[in-house]
């Protein structure tokens, strides 16, 4: 049966034909003239379907779920992290004026996107403590290499100084995103027994190229950096900047950047109301002080306030538009565009819902199972955890003795459990090592689960 | 007018944190279990130096009240689902399915950690195995990276792939310039900025396309590459783009196709057969996905076989009956994103794809053209609009039109008509772009709109212009069916007064 495609509502034939006829073309390839005969398409596109509503429904569900499920959720974090979104930010998200809507160019007849967008901004800027926050960039690492990248707009230098346990993949997009800028990234030396930077080394390194120094808190391995207030005075010291990341829930009972004298916060959103989906739509978080030379330096839509012309209603529009790419083309700031906004909607609805006690409970109950865990994981025979002698917040090393770690995770897998990521390929001295992380979402049960499969995995 | 009345709906919302009552709570994380309480003493475990001393200055809200809140913001905006019509120009505001919204939220997906063992995230390796390959079938490529999170993402990683072979080919040193035309999206120059070469624009010619005498007299070995849209951002294909290749190839450069404009042209052509060795496609455009009020969108890169090896990693392969992700790629340019890209939204562009098949995609093509077209012939002859650049062309998915006659003989400029197309409840076209028409209004309908949507369009343009000669003040008024009149941008902008945030608008106020 020929049917018109129910996305399609001017195929059907008489409107086709009435609407050729309007305009007066015989048929449609004749609108397609102007492509040379010798480069048009002759063949069919190697694509399934067509299939109806309900096939694809069973078929694409029928794919995914050839996934293994497993008995509770991933003990795995490092960047995106298993945490519950609740349902009134999902109600939110998918409201078809937020979700179908595009960047606000049109604010008269935007300001619901353009006030959630200007709400997020300011959530974040309380988290963090700091007096400005963009609209978002892509994840925390995109984050950072665009943080970085203002760092050498702003001081003309070429050095990026970062913890040796910086995450793997953020130190890869960070050196994708430098490299044309010629800067270079150097590690700073850490403290073998705690794993937090070794300040005589960050003295030793930072200089007048030092374009900027960053940390992690709490670092990628899991242990907090105890130091982040004197590492910010050797920053400014050499005239750096000093770029922190964050985990945000993390901020419920951790000290916020803007406290210890951090000029840029970087971090990632994904915990605050965004689903882990396979690593993305992420939301990367930038944030800073209220300094002109930063402001209009910075990368990324940005929300302001302002008021109608006629009565002096307030109102919210985007503004500092002469940094991006639309205006300024090659002498942007970035050439970002679109960005993560449906997922700053997501994270400031979950910031409205947790509050400042909510996110509160929330830390103390991710920590407090993860020490839980770890110190269990400790008691068990030739495994030790963590590696470093310091607090962890959610995420800590353990390290086996007798088993590899892909083997120790085979065997969890066989009890349904995900295990810590392995950490040899990218720390070889760290050896047969995994990084755990531990969320609201792993109950006792889960946790206990794991500890008698792990105890058997490890003998 | 037999355009129906709108009138947008208007809570004088106020501010999150103007709703905090202290002590409510809109959501209660689980508590830890005693017996873990009992074992683990918060108060000891946190150093004091790095404890935070006051809560966050967040908003304390009730459950319901938050909904509203957000329920009321949603109702001041407008959504290509829950509107009229919305034909940005270049952004390819299409029906974003509901469909796919559905599967993507399957748990499956959605609670996946990316760190998972790769037996365990078949299902998810297998749908991105099959888009990357629909995508090469559509873009005529031979390999791609799904990981760019967005178009312009794309497109700097397009470029790096450029960068990466100019490198390998020890002709880096010299190939400093990548060539823009000057109708290109300000994307391009920026994404080539940020790879680190200059930017070379070129004007068009005459009829709108690329200046062939301008791109010769450019093309050397200094040249690392051309980025084009084609068709171009005045919804003209480029007839002549097999010599512009075979210019920038023979200068030893390489050619960029920026896919903003790819759906008038899926199954026409292809732009791996026009000539070009890099692409990058708006899945958020072409695909459906929706635009999430400025994201997430996605921006796959898709390359000739030449570049294939400088593609970011990880690579998505399949052996032995086994999806996996392998990172065997010792000439990649590395990581362009912490994980695999946007991946939620890759699966409602894959749902997409297998709605639409084949013969779908191609239908979707021709009627995005028939409706950019329709809507062009019928506008360009009113009084105060033209059709700049060879009107009598046929246009791809969308056309620009010029209000610069009626700028001049009324002071209603392009900006006027977008606003009152507003105040009945249609969005507004993309203003003032391309740079090279005056008082630009760039009209992309797409094929999702029924012609009776392109009607109503048509006769509130007309209608404005009409107002303009016979009334202008009137036409200078719109928009006020919205929820708001026309804003102070300067205000918004000026040092005094700038406010990004909620902590500075108290300190405003204040003072």
């Amino acid at each position: 049966m020929n049917r018109a495609h129910p996305y399609l509502p001017n195929s059907v034939p008489k409107i086709k034909e009435r609407m050729m006829d309007e305009i007066g073309v015989k048929s449609i390839d004749d609108l397609y003239v102007n492509i040379p005969e010798n480069l048009r398409f002759k063949g069919e596109l190697q694509v399934p379907g067509p299939y109806t509503e309900q096939e694809v429904k069973k078929l694409v569900s029928n794919t995914l779920e050839r996934n293994t499920p497993l008995k509770c959720p991933p003990f795995l974090g490092g960047g995106v992290w298993p945490h519950y979104v609740p349902s009134v930010v999902d109600e939110v998200v998918h409201r078809a004026e937020f979700l179908t809507s595009y960047t606000p160019y049109q604010p008269e007849i935007s300001q619901g996107i353009l006030q959630s967008i200007f709400e997020y901004q300011s959530l974040i800027c309380e988290l963090v403590e700091m007096a400005v926050a963009n609209a978002s960039m892509y994840d925390w690492s995109s984050a950072l290499g665009e943080a970085a990248l203002l760092a050498n707009r702003l001081n003309h230098r070429e050095i990026i100084l970062v913890p040796s346990y910086i995450s793997p993949s953020r130190l890869a997009v960070l050196k994708t995103y430098t490299i044309p800028a010629g800067m270079n990234i150097e590690k700073v030396n850490h403290d073998p027994k705690t794993g937090m930077m070794d300040l005589e080394d960050l003295k030793a390194k930072a200089g007048d190229r030092t374009a900027a120094v960053y940390v992690e808190m709490p670092s990628y391995l899991g242990f907090t950096e105890e130091n982040v207030e004197a590492i910010g005075e050797i920053a400014h010291e050499k005239k750096s900047l000093y770029i922190t990341g964050v985990d945000p829930i993390s901020l419920g009972i951790l000290k916020a950047p803007g406290s210890y004298g951090a000029d840029v916060v970087v971090g990632e959103g994904q915990p605050l109301g965004n689903h882990m989906s396979y690593g993305g739509p992420l939301l990367g978080i930038f944030a800073c002080n209220h300094d002109n030379a930063i402001i209009r330096q910075m990368p990324g839509r940005i929300i302001g306030v302002t008021e109608t012309l006629a009565d002096k209603r307030r109102a919210f529009i985007m503004t500092l538009q002469t940094r991006e790419q639309h205006i300024r083309r090659e002498k942007a700031t970035s050439n970002i565009c679109s960005n993560q906004a449906l997922c700053s909607v997501a994270s400031a609805v979950y910031l409205s819902l947790l509050g400042p006690n909510g996110l509160r409970d929330l830390a103390e109950t991710c920590t407090s199972r993860a020490n839980y865990l770890m110190n269990n994981i400790n008691d068990l025979d030739g495994v030790k955890a963590p590696i470093f002698n310091a607090y962890h917040f959610k995420e800590f090393t353990v390290k086996y003795g007798k088993k590899k770690a892909s083997e120790v995770n085979k065997m969890l897998l066989a009890h349904g459990y995900q295990g810590g990521k392995p950490l040899k390929t990218d720390f070889p001295e760290l050896n047969e090592s995994s990084l755990f992380c531990v969320t609201e979402m792993h109950t006792k049960e889960d946790i206990d689960g794991l500890i008698t499969a792990l105890k058997e995995a490890t003998q | 007018m037999t355009v129906r009345k709108f009138k947008q709906a208007d809570w004088e919302e106020p501010l999150i944190f103007e709703l905090s009552h202290e002590g409510r709570y809109g959501f209660h994380p689980p508590e830890v279990e005693d017996a873990i309480r009992e074992k683990i003493n918060i108060e000891r475990l946190i150093p004091k130096r790095i404890a935070r001393e006051t809560p966050a200055g967040l908003p304390e809200v009730s459950e319901m009240e938050i909904l509203r809140h957000y329920i009321h913001l949603s109702q001041m905006n407008y959504g290509v689902n829950s509107g009229l019509i919305y034909p940005l120009g270049s952004c390819t505001m299409k029906y974003n399915p509901i469909i796919n919204e559905v599967l993507a939220g399957h748990p499956s997906l959605t609670e996946t950690h990316p760190d998972q063992d790769s037996s365990t995230v078949q299902g998810i390796l297998e749908f991105l195995y099959k888009l990357k390959q629909g995508y090469l079938s559509v873009t005529g490529m031979d390999d791609a990276t799904l990981q760019p999170a967005a178009g312009a993402h794309g497109e700097w990683t397009g470029i790096m792939l450029i960068r990466a072979y100019h490198q390998e080919h020890e002709d880096f040193a010299r190939r400093t310039e990548i060539i823009v035309p000057d109708s290109a999206h300000g994307t391009n120059p920026a994404s080539a900025a940020m790879a680190g070469f200059k930017i070379i624009e070129i004007p068009s010619g005459s009829d709108g396309c690329v200046d062939l005498e301008a791109l010769r007299a450019v093309a050397g070995p200094q040249t690392a590459g051309l980025m084009l849209t084609n068709p171009n951002t005045l919804g003209l294909f480029d007839h002549q783009i097999a010599e512009i290749a075979e210019i920038v190839h023979r200068a030893g450069g390489l050619m960029y196709y920026d896919g903003a404009n790819l759906n008038a042209i899926m199954g026409k052509c292809r732009p791996g057969d026009m000539g070009f060795d890099v692409v990058h496609v708006n899945l958020h455009k072409t695909f459906s996905t929706p635009h999430g009020g400025g994201g997430p969108g996605s921006g796959p890169v898709g390359c000739k076989a030449i570049l294939a090896k400088y593609l970011p990693v990880p690579d998505i392969v399949y052996k032995d009956g086994k999806y996996d992700l392998s990172y065997d790629k010792p000439h990649s340019i590395g990581k362009v994103h912490g994980y695999y890209g946007n991946v939620n939204v890759m699966l409602k562009a894959y749902t997409y794809m297998l709605t639409m098949g084949p013969k779908g995609l191609k239908e979707a093509s021709e009627l995005s053209v028939l409706n950019a077209n329709y809507i062009a012939r019928k506008l360009k002859d009113t009084k105060g609009l033209s059709l700049p650049f060879a009107p009598e062309k046929p246009r791809m998915h969308e056309a620009v039109l010029s209000a610069q006659k009626l700028n001049e003989d009324t002071t209603v400029r392009s900006l006027n008509v977008a606003k009152n197309l507003l105040d009945y409840g249609l969005h507004a076209p993309t203003v003032y772009f391309p740079l090279i028409v005056p008082e630009a209004l760039m009209i992309e309908p797409t094929e999702t709109e029924p012609v009776e949507a392109l009607d109503d369009f048509i006769e509130v343009v007309k209608n404005t212009c009409e107002v303009a000669y016979t009334n202008p003040q009137e036409a200078l008024k719109a928009p006020v069916n919205t929820v708001v009149g026309r804003l102070d941008e300067a205000k918004a902008a000026h040092p005094k007064t700038i406010c990004l945030s909620w902590r500075k608008l108290c300190q405003l106020i204040e003072e």
